[in-house]
């Protein structure tokens, strides 16, 4: 069973095995965020709520925001903006782009996958572009909490898998909460109906058996011509 | 000076007038996540007070020039609804709410990790619905909740009550009749695991025994809120929980 803390419950004395959303005080561990706690590997707490913070590594889908040269500066769902380079633009190694021709690479609005590069102590946030980062037209954009995207993967990745499989789409979910699907109009519903669900009850146990039920269910219904 | 003379009498038989002990708090509710449009909220009921706390960020800091490269800046307004008070209270900020908005805000600022949101800003509201003495300090209980339902990092959470004194004795929690006609009124907040102070005024005179006193019965009260508050949280999401495991 998970257990929920709130800021500045104590949580453990091994204070070597202290990790994310926790602080050490007095050779104890304490809890910073309310969440629940995760002790496999380290002493943690997955917070229930809070807004995206980038580290360098994260993969996110980003949305143009403005343009200003040398940069495209990127709306990444945080308190944050980030910066894309005109240099890291894949196009841009023959033939430089000229100012005031950013937006024919990459215009206000265009959805890209990115790598975060770097982020400095005054949060200056460079992006790079992942090889394919263009993300299309025909697909659908859904946004949840970042804190609830490792529930939608599920256990290495066991919940994702299961969705994509049962789904027929193709999805891709970002570190920051932004989810890309693509596939048919229904099958799309049918994706984008079953994460919202999986985002509502994230901090249940036992969920990625109940979405496969749920999926199952669905599955059914339809090859009997109804729904639900 | 208030309560100079005291013209009503605030204890009856060892009861106060309400029927409260003179150790005794006025019956508390915590609901945590009230509104859906903010980062995190709380509605907080301290006797006939009631008040909701909204907290939203980290985001950006406005004005520009007021952002801290190294930390997040805390914003806090508390703010009277005019139809919070018998009399119609003039909306908007006056002398008093200013004052209580940035004690308040002193209050809940050695818990919050600010350092972990360089530039941004976390603004929190504490509106008053109804108040019947004691708003501050319901406000910062309220606040206190919705900061950690915004999922913001804190060192701990903030309980805070008032005591006063009443026909020459210390009581705990005054309300507004024992407030109005009370000698004395002291809110105190503070971290109740470590049992660290973080915000103590006083209206009104004490002797130091009676201070002393007076702080021994709000510390004791404060860890009962606090214990109060931990609960509403934790609930929130084992409630949740029950209800899915019924369907």
């Amino acid at each position: 069973m998970y257990k929920v803390v709130v800021p500045g419950d104590f949580i453990s004395e091994e204070t070597n095995r202290a990790g994310e959303s926790t602080y050490v005080e007095e050779g104890k561990v304490y809890a910073t965020r309310y969440g629940i706690v995760d002790e496999r590997e380290e002493i943690k707490v997955v917070a229930l709520s809070g807004k995206y913070v980038p580290v360098e590594g994260d993969v996110v889908i980003g949305r143009i925001a403005e343009i200003s040269f040398p940069y495209w500066i990127v709306d990444i769902a945080s308190p944050y903006d980030a910066r894309l380079h005109v240099s890291e633009f894949a196009g841009a190694s023959d033939k430089k782009i000229e100012f005031g021709y950013m937006n024919s690479y990459l215009d206000l609005g265009d959805l890209i996958m990115a790598k975060v590069m770097n982020v400095n102590v005054l949060m200056r946030i460079e992006l790079a572009l992942k090889e394919d980062f263009k993300i299309g037209s025909r697909g659908r954009l859904i946004e949840i909490s970042h804190t609830k995207v490792p529930r939608v993967i599920g256990r290495s990745g066991s919940m994702i898998r299961m969705l994509k499989e049962k789904c027929k789409c193709f999805i891709f979910i970002a570190k920051n909460g932004r989810i890309w699907i693509e596939g048919r109009a229904d099958d799309m519903d049918l994706a984008s109906e079953v994460i919202l669900k999986i985002v509502s009850e994230a901090h249940t146990s036992g969920l990625t058996d109940r979405i496969a039920d749920f999926l199952d269910s669905f599955g059914k219904g339809k090859s009997q011509g109804k729904i639900g | 000076m208030k309560g100079e003379e005291t013209e009503v009498e605030l204890i009856k038989e060892g009861k106060r007038l309400d029927g409260r002990g003179f150790e005794e708090l006025r019956h508390i509710k915590i609901d945590v996540g009230v509104l859906k449009r903010a980062d995190g909220s709380c509605y907080f009921e301290l006797g006939d007070n009631k008040v909701i706390a909204a907290v939203y960020g980290p985001r950006e800091m406005h004005p520009r020039h007021a952002q801290d490269a190294k930390m997040a800046v805390v914003k806090f307004r508390y703010n009277m609804a005019p139809f919070s008070t018998d009399d119609r209270k003039r909306p908007g900020p006056d002398r008093r709410s200013i004052e209580i908005s940035k004690v308040s805000r002193e209050a809940l600022d050695p818990v919050i990790m600010r350092e972990y949101y360089p530039k941004m800003a976390i603004e929190v509201y504490a509106e008053l619905l109804q108040s019947d003495a004691g708003t501050r300090t319901a406000g910062i209980n309220a606040a206190s909740v919705a900061l950690a339902d915004a999922g913001i990092p804190m060192r701990d959470l903030v309980s805070s009550v008032a005591v006063g004194k009443i026909d020459g004795e210390m009581v705990l929690d005054l309300n507004a009749m024992e407030d109005n006609h009370g000698e004395a009124d002291m809110p105190v907040a503070m971290i109740a695991r470590t049992n660290t102070i973080t915000a103590l005024q006083m209206d009104g005179r004490l002797t130091k025994e009676e201070f002393e006193r007076g702080l021994k019965l709000a510390m004791g009260a404060c860890h009962q809120i606090y214990e109060l508050q931990r609960t509403a949280l934790i609930e929130r999401y084992s409630k949740s929980e029950n209800k899915k495991e019924e369907e």
